[in-house]
């Protein structure tokens, strides 16, 4: 296969060109904000996240005057037309669309395996209401039970109680967004890291090993632990970086191949005595963490949130300032862009990508860390990953390989995450919909034609290409 | 670890200077190798002999085992090792290129070395080796099959595990359903088709990032087939889950060939299916206009398109035509194994086969091989397990992905896939 592409970029083709008319529509939640960045990104603008809506209403301000000269002959269209157009073209309403569609089909696949809906479809023409009632209550039973899984729970009487779900999402959020970072930025320089898995088990390792292994006070027991699971994570991806740069291996395989050999490595090391198996015991599992080494809880005892979420948002604003403020990430991006040309403007294209593969690989390694000092404190199996390393490509696809963009995106999916254990729960639902529904927000978010086909919404194209036809027929008829 | 050598012209050619690239990385990664067997014999020396069984007991041909001493017959590959890695340094150095009949001797005599050192004073049951090797490669073999076409055809198909995992669910469901192997094969390759047709529409259509598309199917394949396991399958396993198995086919004159024929003409209709496939796809490829279409599209879309070809057509079929072989690969898992479907059951397979893709250098023949290595190497740690093996099994599951790390690295380094492979083709 060719080098996979910048999605960030590919994204960006696939997008329509006038991002700078993008309305900041009124949509709250997770996907408009994603959305202002996905802007901002790919209209080459170097802006700041929370400076993102400002400048997308500025720019979206400016828009009408700046379009009728353009056709002067042509009756401008009214203030509302225009408005409501770039509402409709722009990438908010795209993206929320999407997540809509999604949710829709994951409630055809709830309703359709229900097995009261299945029993009163028997009898489906003899009385149909029954059905429709049993589609309401399997899918409406479902979601209820996502969101309150995810962000409020409504049965609880106290407020302390209720937001509980929200603090879950955030904790699932954290090792997502840090692998989503690991996996986006080495997406910028045109390198495809699927070797998550096994950076974030070597780091674990490491940190594990650290934790339970060694006598430190409080503080510099955590950070030694810290650093050590970062450096492991880093060297495992900086094998794949090294080899690539020396040797031109594909870092596809070789990312695979790492990832089996870090499973089988822990898996060897977790059940030999001495190395990371709890004396004493005939598991494979490791001993608990040491207090000092486990990461504080932000909320109090009775939230799982850990001091992983600050790293995790210091990390996000640590890959937005290298990738659009430092010299080193103009040069990972021109890399990306096209390592040729990087080469010859005088960029070591060998040595961007050992970089980027270890910066990688300690993002990855933050998320196995916040994994074995955050949320599994009580010592960890070899299946510690929880396939994070997987979904975490998911994840930069999704924030489109953009910092802030994989914040949003990995909350998103840590509340699909913590809603859907709680509806495997309460609905019997099985928690894999919510892969379904995950991937299908990525399908549709990537194919912004296919959602305006579905919903009918115009063409984006379509304003600048309406006065155009008369002018030219004209110069041709000559 | 190449270098380039300018050659001198000669005094009479001087318009004809030519250079010539050779590669030391195939000495160095041969006397890595020798090194290691040498480590072996030097560190950890193993008494006893070793035996290989080279029959079944109800074959008709009857050839005695081979018993030989473990650490003499060590010695003796070492030092044969020893002169391929000698013979490939002379060759490279006289700027030719190491042949990969030489590669392959040197691989057969090292893996040699190594059973004979690991199993010392147990027997290796040769044919159980190599058959199991053969059946656990037949999925990635199709499945690198597919990936070879579809990335031949510009369209990057990271979705194999999807494809896989698509055709092992519907395989055992239809095949419960109807009680019929063959019927769960059509459906198998139905479905794979259908995934590569979400990957050909959202690549092809609409432009979508083909690497974001094959790494988002293979996600919503194993949430469609796990939900509908948990939602489905498992409330009615007796009629929805148990598939019957193919049964073996014994090709009649060909399975008595000793070795050779226990191992490739006892096989099940999959496994003929995929000798079939390869060749098919192999002469497909390379010997008719179909391939030649075909590869012209993945390599130069434009030209292709200046000359007639349906660019976008050829690709959307021929993808189809991938998902269908992989398709057809995932049936392996339950109705050529005779198992029941379960969550994930593929576990990585298409990954492992997306590498021998790269591996085989988008080759059908070299694909085959990387993916038979695959399996030997996976195959190697059950029967060594089973013999009891002084290396620890983790180390010895390692063992394939490592082996593929250094080839990657040492032997085949820079690969060039299909130049237009993954880029869409936006006529303008």
């Amino acid at each position: 296969m060719s080098d996979p592409r910048d999605p960030a970029a590919g994204g960006a083709d696939a997008q329509e060109p006038e991002i700078h008319e993008q309305t900041p529509s009124e949509h709250d939640g997770p996907s408009s904000t994603a959305d202002a960045d996905v802007a901002i990104e790919a209209s080459g603008a170097v802006a700041t996240g929370p400076a993102a809506p400002t400048q997308a209403s500025a720019s979206a301000s400016a828009t009408p005057t700046a379009t009728t000269p353009a056709d002067a002959e042509v009756e401008p269209p009214s203030r509302w037309h225009t408005t409501l157009h770039q509402i409709a073209t722009g990438n908010a309403i795209i993206s929320v669309l999407a997540v809509l569609l999604a949710l829709v089909v994951g409630a055809i696949m709830i309703a359709f395996t229900d097995e009261k809906v299945q029993e009163a479809s028997v009898y489906f023409f003899a009385r149909p209401g029954d059905t429709f009632i049993a589609i309401w209550e399997s899918v409406s039973g479902a979601y209820t039970a996502l969101f309150q899984g995810s962000i409020y729970n409504f049965n609880r009487d106290t407020f302390a109680a209720g937001i509980r779900p929200l603090t879950e999402t955030l904790t699932f959020a954290t090792p997502l967004i840090a692998g989503g970072l690991g996996v986006g930025l080495a997406f910028r320089v045109g390198m495809f890291n699927i070797g998550g898995r096994g950076q974030m088990l070597i780091a674990a390792s490491v940190a594990g090993w650290i934790g339970f292994g060694v006598d430190l006070p409080w503080g510099l027991h955590m950070l030694v632990a810290l650093v050590g699971g970062l450096l492991g994570g880093a060297l495992w991806a900086g094998i794949a970086g090294l080899l690539k740069a020396r040797t031109g291996a594909h870092e596809v395989i070789v990312t695979i191949m790492l990832n089996y050999v870090a499973f089988y490595l822990v898996s060897w090391m977790l059940r030999t005595p001495g190395l990371l198996q709890a004396p004493g015991s005939s598991n494979p599992k490791t001993p608990p963490m040491k207090e000092t080494a486990i990461f504080p809880s932000l909320l109090g005892p009775q939230y799982n949130l850990h001091f992983g979420f600050i790293l995790v948002v210091g990390a996000t604003v640590l890959v937005w300032w290298i990738l659009s403020r430092s010299s080193l990430g103009f040069k990972f991006r021109a890399v990306g862009e096209n390592p040729n040309a990087a080469r010859v403007a005088g960029i070591n294209v060998k040595s961007m990508y050992v970089y980027a593969m270890l910066i990688a690989g300690a993002l990855l390694g933050l998320a196995g860390v916040s994994q074995v000092l955050g949320t599994v404190t009580t010592g960890f199996t070899a299946g510690i990953d929880a396939g994070i390393g997987f979904d975490a490509i998911t994840v930069a696809l999704l924030g489109r390989s953009t910092p802030w963009g994989i914040f949003v995106a990995g909350i998103l999916f840590g509340a699909f995450k913590a809603g859907g254990f709680s509806m495997q729960a309460a609905e019997g639902v099985p928690v894999e919909i919510v892969l379904v529904v995950q991937s299908l927000i990525v399908l549709f978010i990537a194919a912004p034609p296919l959602v305006r086909t579905i919903f009918r919404l115009p063409d984006p194209a379509a304003t600048t290409r309406r006065p155009r036809p008369i002018v030219t027929k004209e110069v041709k008829a000559k | 670890m190449s270098q380039t050598v300018q050659q001198t012209p000669a005094a009479d050619v001087p318009a004809l200077a030519t250079t010539v690239v050779t590669s030391w990385k195939a000495p160095i990664a041969f006397a890595a190798f020798t090194l290691i067997a040498l480590a072996l014999a030097v560190f950890a020396p193993r008494e006893g002999d070793t035996t290989f069984r080279l029959v079944d007991a109800k074959d008709v041909i009857q050839i005695n085992s081979i018993t030989t001493p473990a650490m003499p017959t060590l010695w003796v590959v070492i030092v044969l090792l020893a002169l391929a890695t000698g013979y490939s340094a002379y060759l490279v150095s006289t700027k030719r290129r190491v042949p990969l009949w030489l590669i392959v001797v040197f691989a057969v005599l090292f893996m040699t070395g190594f059973l004979t050192w690991a199993a010392a004073g147990a027997t290796i049951p040769v044919i159980g080796l190599l058959f199991g090797s053969l059946s656990l490669a037949v999925p990635l073999i199709f499945g690198s099959l597919s990936g070879v076409i579809s990335e031949r055809v510009g369209v990057v198909n990271i979705a194999i595990e999807g494809q896989l995992l698509a055709g092992a669910f519907t395989s055992a469901l239809v095949a419960s359903l109807t009680g019929l192997p063959i019927a769960g094969l059509v459906a198998a390759m139905v479905a794979g088709m259908l995934v590569s047709f979400v990957l050909a529409a959202f690549s092809i259509k609409y432009f979508v990032d083909q690497v974001i598309v094959g790494v988002v199917l293979n996600v919503l394949v194993t949430g469609l087939t796990s939900f509908f396991y948990s939602q489905v399958l498992v409330p009615n396993a007796a009629q929805l889950n148990t598939p019957p198995r193919f049964d073996r086919l014994p090709i009649p004159v060909l399975s008595d060939i000793p070795i050779i024929g226990p191992v490739l003409f006892r096989q099940t209709l999959v496994v003929y299916l995929m000798y079939i496939a390869v060749a098919l796809v192999y002469v497909g490829l390379f010997h008719t206009k179909w391939g030649l279409r075909l590869r012209a599209v993945g390599e130069h879309p434009q030209a292709a398109d200046t000359v007639g070809i349906k660019v976008n057509r050829t690709r959307f079929w021929n993808v189809a035509l991938a998902g269908a072989i992989a398709g057809l690969g995932g049936t392996f898992f339950t109705i050529g194994s005779g198992i029941a479907f379960n969550k994930e059951m593929t576990a990585g397979a298409g990954f492992i086969a997306l590498a021998a893709v790269i591996f085989g250098q988008w080759d059908p023949i070299k694909a085959t091989l990387a993916a038979l290595l695959f399996g030997f190497a996976s195959n190697l740690q059950n029967t060594l397990s089973v013999i009891g093996s002084p290396v620890p099994s983790e180390f010895m599951l390692m063992l394939p992905y490592l082996v593929t790390i250094f080839a990657v690295a040492g032997l085949v380094g820079k690969v060039r896939g299909p130049a237009a492979a993954g880029k869409p083709y936006i006529k303008s």
